[in-house]
Parts: C-alpha cells; structure tokens; sequence
C-alpha cells in the first residue's frame, strides 16, 4: 500500500543521524520530527531563527513570539539558541546544516526542484527555499508521486518556475525512495505492497533500476 | 543619548508618500504592530515595503495592502495573504520576491556598508535573470545588491533610551538586519526602560542603529496557526 504523508515523514526520519543539524520545510517535512528514532539526537533548526526547536506547545502555553518558520506555535529544548535572519541563513548557506528535508511539487531526474510557483495560478514565494536548496549538501525532498490530477512529480525536465538546479539527492515519495544519480532516479526502496512495475508507472524521467529492490520496513 | 519619542505619531512623522520602507517581523511575530496601525491611518501612499511577508488579510502589512497604499513589495513569502496574491496575479501590485536568505543578507549588508555580495540562492532561477553570475570553488554564485531604506520599523521586546534593543523568542527574526539598513529606524517595545537598566551582555542591537525610539501599547500578537499538543 502506497504511503500516506506520516508514513513519507516515518520514512525519511529514518535517515537521521546522530550530532545533525535538521531544518525542515513546512507541509509533510515538519512531520518528520515526530519519528526521529530512539536513540537519535538531532536538533531542527527553523530559518525564522530557532535552532533546538522542540514540539508543539501544550493548550495553553502557546507563545505568539515563538513560532517556526510554517508560523506554527513551537517550544524550545533546552540546548536551544535563538538568533536573527541573517545568522539563520548563514547556517544554512555555510552549510552548518547537514539535512534539509523540503516539500516539492516537481524534482526532475538530474535533481532540480520546482515547489514555489505556477505561473499565473499560484505565486506564494520561496521563502527560503531557494537558499537552502542551493547550499545543502544533503536534500531530501518528500511528497507524493503523482499530482492531484494523477501526473507524475518525477520528471526528465521540471516544467514549473525551478527553486534550485541540481541540487536533490533523494526523494521520499508516497511509493519510493529514489536517489539522484547521473543516470537518473535509482530506485532504493518500495513502499509496503508497492511493486517496481507500479513505480514505473508513475515515474516519467529515467528510472535506474538494479537488483532486486527491498520494501521500507516502517 | 536619549531617542526617546512621546508617541508613534511623532516616531512615524516624515515617513511620505513614495518612500521605501523596512518593516521588521516574519509573519505576524514580531512585527511593529503600532507603527503599521499608525501608518495605516495617515494618507501615505505609493510605498515601497521590504519585508519578509505581506501581514495577513486585516493585521500588519494587510492593513496597508488592503488600501492599496503599498506600490511594490519585496518580499519572500506571501502565502497567507490572499488579497496580496490577488493584487499580484492582477498586476495592481508590483512585487518582487526575493530568497529569504538573500533578503536578510541584503538587508544586513545595507546597514553594514557592503553594495553587493554573491550567493549561490537562486542561481539557475528565475531570480537570476540579470544578474551578474561568478564562479568560486566550482560553484556559481549570482551578485545581489544591498538594500536600504527611508526609514525600518522594527519592534523589540526591551529597549532602553539610548535605543538598546533586546528581542524575545522567534520575535527577533529580520528585525535587528533591517535596524541596521534604515536611514532612519524606528523601534517600538513592549517594555521600555531608563539607560543602565539593560544588561549590555544582552543588547541585541546596539543603540547606534536607533533614531527612535517608543513604548508601544496595546499589542495584539496574533497567532497565525496555533499549533498545541494534549497534555495526556
């Protein structure tokens, strides 16, 4: 069965890694810190200037001067540090960041990102979209396979205005996972009860495919 | 030094129609609630705003967009506002949206007395048409230039007479950068106290970068998605 948005934030959770730096976008990627695994330490930095960014707040203890960067009321871990724009994205251009995890509504197979415009329908900015994708040197984009009317996201060329050229390294899909390679999308894993024959399907830019290839053990 | 203004009306008088402002905050957090509703009931037009977002509907920069009394927004996201969005696609406002990254960096430069620096934000985008393109250590980088303004209103959390400032939480955001990058920078706070009553370990923004300062009064702080968990 294809993987529902938690399922994609379960999936790439796994990825963490002790002692990283995360930031993580606004949609499905902010669901990842949900699953980090035990055992993990990790701590999420939000671009408005958060780094230990911890859960949501209990009823009551909502703070208005204390948001993440999906302006959602957040808490701090202790640990935690706060700081101003400039700093926040000199993190991230300095690549003091080791994983950014990020929405996107089209990755083509040589790994460029469009998620922040469709010309004429829907212009809601990139906010920091475009820095981080052009400094990390790690990106995992999560989203769904297809789009709303059934097209595939995974693209030889992306059609959208792009937020960063050559930059993905892996997608985290409702279906797959697929790492970026010269030779286009390598399929690493299936999602539960996904066969290849359906990834590629629904995948329309080159699609390597090597061995057998194992399903994600959620 | 005493920055002291009596009130908002006197920190926001020359601001005229035509002018480029700064407007600190990110989102609805931290922005100069006082400052914009003051704004808002003069008759200036024609503005030129740099901030990261457009307010929302009825709250901070809405207020102005609302009556059209913004001409061009920089900006980076815009997301929740829909009548900004719609001003857009109608071309009723000319808006240039810009990596947020680069907006603070150009921001800070601005106020640091740097005209341009590279960063590879944007390169290979339609941001960067136009711009100059370099190389360095195998990667491009496009040349983005410093921006400044007539006047930054900013809001912090403590300030003193000298125009010390201290933020709190998330609040701090694009505030102490657009400080920097106003001609004049004005800045409201929730508490404001007599010069020695602030810890100088704890200045986020040194008054230098202050022409005025205000006690600000009634802030509303709206929440824009107010996320909770259950305490079971």
């Amino acid at each position: 069965m294809a993987l529902n948005k938690e399922g994609i934030a379960q999936r790439i959770a796994q990825d963490l890694r002790s002692g990283w730096y995360v930031n993580l976008g606004i949609g499905i990627p902010t669901l990842v810190a949900n699953y980090v695994p035990p055992g993990i330490e990790v701590e999420f930095q939000s671009e408005n200037g958060i780094l230990g960014m911890g859960p949501f707040p209990f009823e009551g203890d909502e703070d208005p001067d204390l948001i993440n960067a999906g302006k959602q009321t957040v808490t701090l871990l202790p640990g935690a540090s706060l700081f101003d724009s400039s700093m926040s994205f000199a993190m991230i251009r300095g690549q003091h960041v080791q994983l950014t995890v990020l929405g996107g509504m089209e990755v083509s197979d040589s790994g460029d990102i469009a998620n922040w415009k469709i010309p004429g329908a829907m212009v809601k900015g990139m906010g920091g979209a475009m820095d981080l994708v052009a400094s990390a040197k790690n990106i995992i984009v999560a989203m769904m396979h297809a789009n709303k009317a059934g097209e595939s996201k995974l693209l030889p060329e992306c059609t959208l205005p792009l937020t960063g050229v050559k930059c993905v390294s892996r997608v985290v899909s409702n279906l797959a996972v697929l790492d970026v390679t010269p030779a286009g999308f390598k399929l690493i894993e299936r999602a539960p009860g996904v066969s290849v024959e359906e990834i590629k399907r629904a995948t329309a830019g080159r699609l390597v495919i090597e061995g057998e290839i194992p399903e994600m053990v959620l | 030094m005493d920055k002291l203004v009596a009130n908002v009306d006197e920190a926001i008088a020359g601001i005229a129609s035509g002018m480029t402002l700064m407007i600190g905050g990110f989102g609805v957090c931290g922005i100069p609630e006082n400052a914009i509703a003051a704004l808002a009931k003069t008759n200036v037009s024609e503005l030129t705003c740099i901030s990261n977002n457009a307010g929302v509907g009825d709250f901070g920069l809405g207020l102005l967009l609302k009556d059209h009394r913004i001409k061009k927004m920089i900006a980076s996201y815009v997301g929740e506002n829909d009548e900004f969005e719609r001003q857009m696609l109608s071309g009723e406002l000319e808006v240039d949206l810009i990596p947020q990254g680069s907006l603070a960096e150009r921001c800070r430069a601005g106020g640091a007395g740097i005209p341009a620096f590279f960063t590879p934000a944007g390169y290979g985008t339609e941001v960067a048409l136009g711009k100059e393109v370099r190389v360095f250590n195998g990667k491009p980088h496009i040349l983005e230039h410093a921006l400044t303004a007539d006047f930054a209103l900013v809001k912090a959390w403590r300030g003193d007479r000298a125009g010390n400032l201290i933020f709190k939480g998330s609040a701090r955001n694009f505030n102490p950068v657009m400080a920097m990058a106003g001609l004049v920078t004005v800045a409201e706070v929730e508490e404001l106290v007599d010069n020695g009553e602030l810890n100088p370990n704890d200045v986020h923004t040194p008054g230098i970068f202050v022409q005025r300062i205000f006690q600000g009064v009634n802030y509303v702080k709206p929440i824009e998605q107010r996320t909770v968990r259950s305490r079971g």
